[in-house]
């Protein structure tokens, strides 16, 4: 079931979140209709829907600017970025008036090409456009009596074929493009890839939040640091370990003499002892690695050389029934024994590993 | 014969002065009343490239000691004066580099060049000119052999059954795979069983010998086998007697072996001559490290490991079974299993290296790499990781 997250805006301090939770799956635009009354408490000019599943520099400022000037007539601005030919198939694909930036043309995965204009997931709605999801909301009904029972609720409305499809062409949905960083965090493979780029964007804009490498006694920062590298205040790191680059150590994580970490994020509490290395992997809470242990995965990062490659999501299996190389990922109360070797590999939590292992699935 | 049981007691002091002085130079000895052998050293050894592809096998140093040194020593120890190496190629590094240790040890040594390869038999025939110069009964070996070469008690052994040659034998756990020798209690040899099905023997051919000179009348100058065409028909004359080895015995003529029998060594050098062994901070077991090496703080070194002249392993490595050549650098926090690491290598930081790697001569591995069972070939430098076992051109 699917859960919304309503993020309502106001001053930084005082935001106010709403968990509301659907009685059942509406899918993208029925839980946004169902809980409209909640969203339009306090007659908000537009309000911001973003799907759960995006990281990104988010230019809302800019975005909710763009959709003002558009007017009154404006029900939806979608934030949309550029993507490969081949790529584009896997999302939304808009078509636009280049001089009105109208969206004149709306398809969700097409199987043949459209546009390599995407939908980032990133909107700004006007609250008029209860009005546009009411009409679809009341087409379901119909249809939903009519038929009798369907598989789904009557309630159930999907934003992107149901309401904005319909909607192009209208003059009432505009897309802002952006530049910015953007990307899907559909697997576990995304999150290096998507950690490297808010460390950057931190370097940019909280530069505070991450590690300096100059010295100033403190052993934590004069401990080997090749940015970006974050370290939460409460870890702590040996000041012969070598760290980064995109490095994420998280709360109470203990950093032994001489390891390496490199390309990876280390969740709470877990403990890297002498001498390891960690490379293109996810440490779980509460994990432990050995002395002279290797934790190594294999990046998946977007063809550098092609302009506005995406994430691959490839399947967890090949063809062949063999896993597909990618990060190593320890799940949470994970131990690996000293002077193993893990690769590729994937471990669920509370395992207890007694040897090394590579591309495999250890349940 | 009074005179020759002084003369070899000479010998042994002489030598014995030697082993403790080193470098000594010393010309003795006539050489009619020494011993003399017979090495097998045969091709190029191929079976261990990428080592022998910088330097011939007989050269390369098993437990810091070239393996045919480790012979010609033993060989010197018992009386040997004259070693006949039969080769099937011109090694002019190999000739000039035995021809001073043996200026060294106070012996000569014979380079016998087969034109053609003449198996294991042909090349007594080649050399039975230099061999029928004495009646006295000759030692042969075959060239990979490490064990504790017992020739002084081979040749009283032989002497006392006063038959034509004696061949070593050595106890495996599974005879199937090779041919073994059937002796009776006396230890005169009845026959030879290629491959048994059925358990008939658990001794195996040692590959090392000690023959009368009368021996090269059952051999003709073309490619034979000593062990299929010559030891059985000794055999059927009641000719042929063995004896049995004590200790380890190991053909070390390839990678995985060549680790295999450094650990048997070590494990006989532990029994025989424990101060030899290393015993510096964080070494586990038997751990082989010349003088001139430098080993790091909070390493791990060991079981099982040999560090030749001039290494430099930095802080927080460990090795375990390895063997680190001449003028080798293992940098920090690597961890190294299962290897051998050719001369004037470079090994970087955070470096994972197992299953059987052999690196050969002046390879440089770049830091965060993982090699699993591979064969570099000189003069490479690895930026990537080979997780699979492979030859890496």
């Amino acid at each position: 079931m699917l859960k919304a997250v309503i993020l309502i805006g106001g001053p930084q301090k005082g935001i106010v979140y709403l968990y509301l939770q659907e009685f059942t799956a509406l899918g993208t635009a029925g839980g946004l209709y169902h809980f409209r009354d909640q969203i339009r408490f306090g007659n908000p000019d537009a309000f911001f829907v973003m799907n759960g599943d995006v990281c990104a520099d988010f230019p809302l400022g800019e975005l909710y600017e763009f959709h003002k000037l558009k007017g009154s007539d404006a029900l939806v601005t979608i934030m949309s970025t550029e993507a490969t030919r081949q790529q584009s198939l896997n999302y939304g694909c808009l078509v636009t008036d280049k001089a009105t930036q109208a969206v004149t043309h709306y398809v969700e995965k097409p199987s043949s090409y459209v546009s390599t204009l995407i939908n980032c997931g990133i909107y700004v709605f006007s609250p008029e456009v209860f009005q546009a999801i009411g009409e679809a909301f009341n087409l379901k009904q119909q249809e939903y009596y009519r038929n009798g029972n369907g598989s789904k609720e009557a309630g159930y409305i999907q934003l992107e074929q149901e309401v904005i499809a319909p909607l192009a062409g209208t003059g009432k949905i505009f897309t802002f493009q952006v530049t910015n960083w953007w990307s899907q965090l559909k697997t576990a493979g995304s999150a290096i890839y998507a950690n490297r780029h808010y460390l950057e964007l931190y370097r940019t804009k909280h530069p505070e939040k991450l590690c300096s490498v100059t010295g100033s006694g403190d052993a934590k920062q004069d401990s080997h640091i090749i940015p970006d590298v974050y370290i939460h205040p409460t870890a702590t790191i040996h000041p012969t370990a070598v760290l980064g680059p995109n490095v994420s150590i998280g709360k109470d994580v203990v950093v032994g003499p001489g390891v390496r970490i490199r390309e990876s994020i280390v969740l709470g509490n877990a403990v890297i002892e002498d001498h390891s290395l960690v490379l293109h992997s996810i440490i779980g809470r509460n994990s432990r690695i050995g002395r002279w242990t290797r934790v190594e995965g294999t990046p998946s990062d977007p063809d550098p050389n092609k302009p506005f490659a995406k994430m691959e999501n490839p399947p967890l299996f090949n063809n062949d029934g063999r896993l597909n190389p990618s990060i190593t990922i320890l799940g949470c109360y994970v131990s690996v024994p000293s002077e193993t070797i893990l690769l590729n590999s994937i471990v669920l939590p509370n395992k207890e590993l007694s040897r090394s292992f590579k591309n495999e699935i250890i349940l | 014969m009074t005179c020759t049981a002084n003369n070899s007691k000479f010998t042994r002091e002489i030598l014995d002065l030697l082993t403790i002085t080193g470098n000594l130079h010393i010309v003795i000895m006539s050489e009619k009343q020494g011993m003399r052998a017979l090495i097998l050293v045969g091709g190029y050894g191929t079976r261990l490239r990428p080592l022998t592809l910088s330097r011939p096998k007989p050269l390369v140093e098993f437990a810091n000691k070239p393996i045919l040194l480790h012979q010609i020593e033993a060989l010197v120890k018992a009386g040997v004066t004259k070693v006949i190496l039969a080769v099937s190629y011109r090694a002019e590094q190999m000739e000039e580099e035995l021809s001073q240790e043996a200026r060294k040890l106070g012996i000569s040594v014979i380079f016998s060049h087969e034109t053609e390869p003449l198996g294991t038999a042909g090349p007594l025939a080649l050399a039975s000119d230099i061999i029928k110069q004495s009646s006295e009964p000759f030692f042969v070996l075959n060239s990979d052999i490490i064990c504790e070469f017992p020739f002084k008690e081979l040749a009283d052994y032989h002497r006392v059954h006063g038959k034509e040659g004696t061949i070593v034998v050595t106890k495996v756990k599974e005879p199937s795979k090779y041919g073994v020798v059937v002796y009776d209690e006396k230890g005169c040899v009845e026959r030879f069983v290629e491959k048994p099905q059925e358990f008939i023997s658990n001794k195996i051919n040692a590959g090392l010998y000690i023959l009368n000179p009368s021996v090269l009348n059952r051999i003709e100058l073309k490619p034979t086998s000593i062990e299929k065409e010559v030891f059985p028909g000794m055999a059927g004359d009641g000719e042929l007697y063995a004896f049995e080895l004590e200790g380890f015995w190991m053909d070390v003529g390839q990678p995985k072996d060549f680790l295999t029998g450094m650990c048997l060594y070590l494990k006989s050098l532990r029994q025989k001559a424990a101060d030899l062994l290393y015993n510096g901070p964080g070494t586990v077991g038997n751990v082989l490290v010349d003088p001139t090496a430098k080993i790091g703080t909070g390493c791990q070194i060991g079981p099982d490991v040999t560090i030749g002249p001039g290494v430099v392993v930095e802080d927080g490595v460990c090795i375990k079974r390895c063997t680190i050549l001449r003028n080798t650098v293992i940098k920090s926090h690597s961890w190294l299993e299962n290897c051998i690491i050719g001369w004037r290598c470079v090994v970087g930081r955070w470096v994972r290296l197992e299953g059987i790697t052999v690196l050969g001569e002046d390879v440089i591995v770049k830091d965060e790499i993982y090699i699993n069972g591979g064969q570099v070939l000189p003069n490479k430098s690895i930026a990537a990781s080979v997780p699979e076992p492979q030859i890496i051109m």
